[in-house]
Parts: structure tokens; C-alpha cells; sequence
């Protein structure tokens, strides 16, 4: 939500004097966002494909083992967390929890975000700390208070499997089980997880009938007077921007990862719209429990500091409107198809061993031992659980 | 008299020359939230000025090694300038947007 600029062609022209020459340097014309329904309607039409990396291509069969290694809870220290246990697909990939569940239980000090359209993402996380989907992958799983897994243990873990190595084999020929390559299988799967059409995606094709009247206003007032558009911009309602939203916590998000940039102190990632009407409570901290809840907050519920994003204002909201607003964002929640999770591959059943793993019981919350050990404190793990002095 | 006039205010205008020589400028404009071009050139010493012509604040910002700066919040309208006074290869980026990306080589 921001501020609903009005800025109408204001001509911008700056004269400098050098040497007693008179020189324009610039001349820039500011147009205001004026459009029309028609015209803001095209600025939000779905991609017609999946944008993978260079360096991480996609193919089929990368995707399905990562698809069958983010549904495998062995890839957590203690074997039972997945990738899956918080990115949940029935709670359109979040967990339905305010605050995150990491290893033993451990509260966590966000909500879990999405990992829906991530494709199309930049930076990710809360806080914007890790660049790409790869690096993202291997953050949770290898962070004590969330899987816990020690990033050595993992790949003798999975050889002990031979599907796995058949798989791996297949897809990363020659190079086989490997952490990076766990990361880029997981990467792969992820970008392959993208919101279905939904009731709004249907309008904007044509269907004048698939969404409300009331949601119909909404669209108009999100483009508009409560200017969501200012950073939930785009097919994927987000601009991957990072502002200070103003939530009263003392949290300061991406201020840890981009110190001295004064806008970035409590500033968040701004997360997809996409199913966001079946991943509540909302915001970083989970405080706010419905989508009305979150329009009343832009409406006039933040609190003001000098990292408040200029994009935050009174916005002087009817209840109407913030019905409307609330009924727009419903229609973008496609009905997808019910997920089929993966058989897991089993463990080789032609020689005795052991397994070894992390314990399930892990140091108690508040304990001095559920602190990062100094000297690993590092922008990976600080922000989950404080760092021992 | 004219022309010690003329004179005089010729010197002056050479004095005021020689103590902020002239250096080039390199204009890099912000729409739409995106650079209006990705990669740059320029000399050591020359600045590069960021004209703000989008409707939402910007902040300029690197977090090169080396070659850290951060201009502050970028009003619409508004530009923000920055003297590159070291040579090298530095990725400059707009903090509040990170698709905004613009590499500049100084030599």
C-alpha cells in the first residue's frame, strides 16, 4: 500500500552554470499512474513461462527428485521435518502459523513465507538474505533452529540410499549426490511451484463474471486511492521490493543484512498476493489474523519512524472500500488440483547398519544453549535466535 | 574601460574554472522501477547522476567490497549524485528495489 501519488506531468528542468555556459543536464517528465481499468488490467497478465537460471536449467527429472526431496524429512538432522512440513501445499505452501516450528520444536522468530512463484523472485526471505533460490535451500536445512542438518551428514545420509544415487546419477551425471547439487534439484523443484489462474486472471482475459462487483471496486482502489500497486505490482502481486511497513515489533529485517541504509531498518520483503487468502495470520510476525485485519493496518494501524516507507499513509478507507479491497484480493486464489505427494525412495535393504542421526531433543527455548555459538552467528542464522556474547 | 571590464570578468571566470574543474557526467534515469540502462563506463572522478522520474522514492545504494555508499531515500522527482572516485567494477543497486541493478565500470 503507499502513497497515491498525483504527480501530473510536472516538468522537471535543472540549469547548471559551468564556466559561465549555461547547460541544461536534464529534463525529466513525471507522469502520474493514471489509468484506466482496461489499462491497469494488462499490467497484471500471468507469464507465459517459467524463468529458470543459467547456471541451474531445468529438467523433468531435476524436478521430480527435488519435488521428492522436499516432501523427505531425512533431509532434516533429526529425519523429521521436511521442506514440506512448513511449506505445506494445503496452506498454499506456508504453515497456518504465526511464527514458524523449526528442529525440537523451536519457535522461530518469522512467519514462514511462501515458497509459491519464487521463479520470479529476487533476494529472498523475510530479510533478503539470500540471492538465489539455491542458496535459499540450503539456509533452513542446514540452520540448527530450523532442520538442524549437518550439510556432511546429509549426502552420506542420502548415499546410503540407492534410489537416491540413481537419481541423483540421472540428473547430474558424473557429479551424482553432492550439496550442490541437493540445492539446485530443490531450486528446481521450487521454481516449478506457480499459482494456477484464478477467479481474477479470468476477468482480466475477459470473463466479466468471474469476480464481484465488490471485487471489481477493489481492483480500482488497490490501483488507486490505496495504492497497493505501489509494491504488490505485477502479475505475481509483488515488486520483490523491501519497505518498513510500520509493525509495531522490534524486528528490524533486512536493516541486519543492508546496515546504514536508513529505509531498510524494519524493512520486510513484500510478499505475493497469490492464495494469499489461504496462507493467513499475516506479516512478517504472523500478528495479523485476516486480510481485513492487514487493510485496516494500511489503512491507518502502522506505527511512524524514520525508516517508514514514504509509501505508508493515512489512507482514509470506508468500510466499503475495505471490503472491496479485502474481496479483490480473494479472487486471486486459483483452485488448484490437490498436491500428490512423492514416494519416498527407501533405504537398502541389502546390508545391516545403523542410522545415524541428529537427536530429536534438541536445547530448551530461552536456554544460553538455544543461542548461535559465537563466531557462527552470521547473517544465515542471527535473525532466528540470538547470538551467544 | 570595457575592455578591462571584459578582462576582468574573463580572469574571474577562469579562476572559478581552474577551482572546480569541469568533469563529465553520466546520466542514469529510474522508470518504472528500472534503470534505464544496465552497465555503464566512465573515468575515475566523473559522477554519475540519478534522476528519479518514477512516481515512488528510490535509494541508490552499493554494497561493493571495497566501495560500500548509500545516497539516501530518492524522492520522485528528485535526483542524487555520486562522484566515483576509485577505479574498479562496483554493482549499484536500488536498496528498496533489488531488480533495480546497474553495474559501473570506473577505470
Amino acid at each position: 500500500m503507499g502513497t497515491h501519488k498525483k504527480i501530473s506531468k510536472i516538468a522537471m528542468s535543472m540549469v547548471v552554470v559551468i564556466s559561465g555556459f549555461a547547460t541544461v543536464v536534464s529534463t525529466a517528465a513525471i507522469s502520474a499512474e493514471k489509468k484506466s481499468r482496461a489499462e491497469w488490467k494488462k499490467e497484471y497478465v500471468r507469464p507465459s513461462e517459467i524463468p529458470f537460471p543459467k547456471e541451474n536449467p531445468y529438467t523433468a527429472a531435476k524436478a521430480d527428485l527435488g519435488r521428492t526431496l522436499f516432501f523427505d524429512p531425512r533431509l532434516s538432522g533429526a529425519n523429521y521435518i521436511s521442506c514440506g512440513t512448513c511449506h505445506n501445499p494445503s496452506f498454499a505452501r506456508g504453515d497456518g502459523l504465526a511464527k514458524g516450528i523449526g528442529h525440537a520444536m523451536t519457535k522461530l522468530g518469522r512467519r514462514t513465507p511462501t515458497i509459491l512463484n519464487l521463479a520470479f523472485g529476487e533476494d529472498l526471505m523475510w530479510d533478503g538474505r539470500f540471492e538465489t533460490l539455491e542458496q535459499q535451500a540450503l539456509g533452513p536445512m542446514s540452520a540448527p533452529v530450523e532442520m538442524n542438518q549437518n550439510m556432511k551428514a546429509i549426502v552420506a545420509e542420502l548415499q546410503q540410499i540407492p534410489e537416491y544415487q540413481t537419481l541423483f546419477n540421472v540428473s547430474f551425471p558424473g557429479k551424482g549426490i553432492t550439496v550442490e547439487n541437493i540445492a539446485k534439484a530443490i531450486a528446481t523443484f521450487e521454481r516449478t511451484v506457480v499459482s494456477g489462474v484464478a477467479p481474477f486472471d479470468r476477468w482480466g482475459a475477459g470473463d466479466d463474471h468471474a469476480i464481484s462487483t465488490s471485487a471489481k471496486r477493489g481492483f480500482d482502489l488497490f490501483n488507486n486511492k490505496a495504492n497497493c500497486v505501489a509494491c504488490h505490482s505485477g502479475w505475481n502481486f509483488t515488486d520483490s521490493s523491501f519497505h518498513d511497513i510500520g509493525m509495531p515489533d522490534k524486528d528490524i529485517g533486512r536493516g541486519k543484512v543492508v546496515p546504514g541504509v536508513v529505509v531498510m531498518q524494519h524493512a520486510f520483503k513484500v510478499p505475493t498476493l497469490r492464495n494469499a487468502v489461504e496462507r493467513a495470520p499475516y506479516m512478517h510476525d504472523g500478528s495479523l489474523k485476516n486480510l481485513y485485519s492487514v487493510v485496516e493496518h494500511y489503512d491507518n494501524g502502522f506505527v511512524t519512524r524514520p525508516s517508514k516507507s514514504e509509501e505508508i499513509y493515512k489512507l482514509k478507507l470506508t468500510s466499503v472500500e475495505k471490503t472491496d479491497l479485502v474481496e479483490f484480493m480473494k479472487t486471486l486464489s486459483s483452485k488448484d488440483a490437490p498436491i500428490a505427494f512423492p514416494r519416498l525412495p527407501a533405504y537398502d535393504q541389502t546390508v545391516a547398519g545403523s542410522l545415524n542421526v541428529s537427536p530429536a531433543a534438541g536445547p530448551s527455548a530461552g536456554s544460553t544453549a538455544n543461542r548461535v555459538p559465537k563466531g557462527a552467528c552470521n547473517s544465515f542464522l542471527m535473525h532466528y535466535i540470538p547470538c551467544s556474547k | 574601460m570595457k575592455t578591462k571590464i571584459l578582462a576582468c570578468a574573463m580572469a574571474t571566470l577562469f579562476v572559478v574554472a581552474g577551482a572546480a574543474p569541469v568533469t563529465a557526467e553520466v546520466v542514469i534515469n529510474q522508470k518504472a522501477k528500472k534503470f534505464d540502462k544496465k552497465k555503464i563506463e566512465i573515468k575515475k572522478g566523473e559522477t554519475v547522476k540519478f534522476v528519479n522520474s518514477d512516481s515512488i522514492s528510490h535509494n541508490i545504494h552499493s554494497r561493493s567490497a571495497g566501495y560500500k555508499f548509500d545516497l539516501g531515500v530518492s524522492k520522485p522527482g528528485t535526483t542524487a549524485s555520486k562522484v566515483f572516485d576509485k577505479a574498479g567494477k562496483f554493482k549499484v543497486r536500488c536498496a528498496i528495489h533489488p531488480k533495480m541493478k546497474l553495474t559501473v565500470k570506473v577505470n
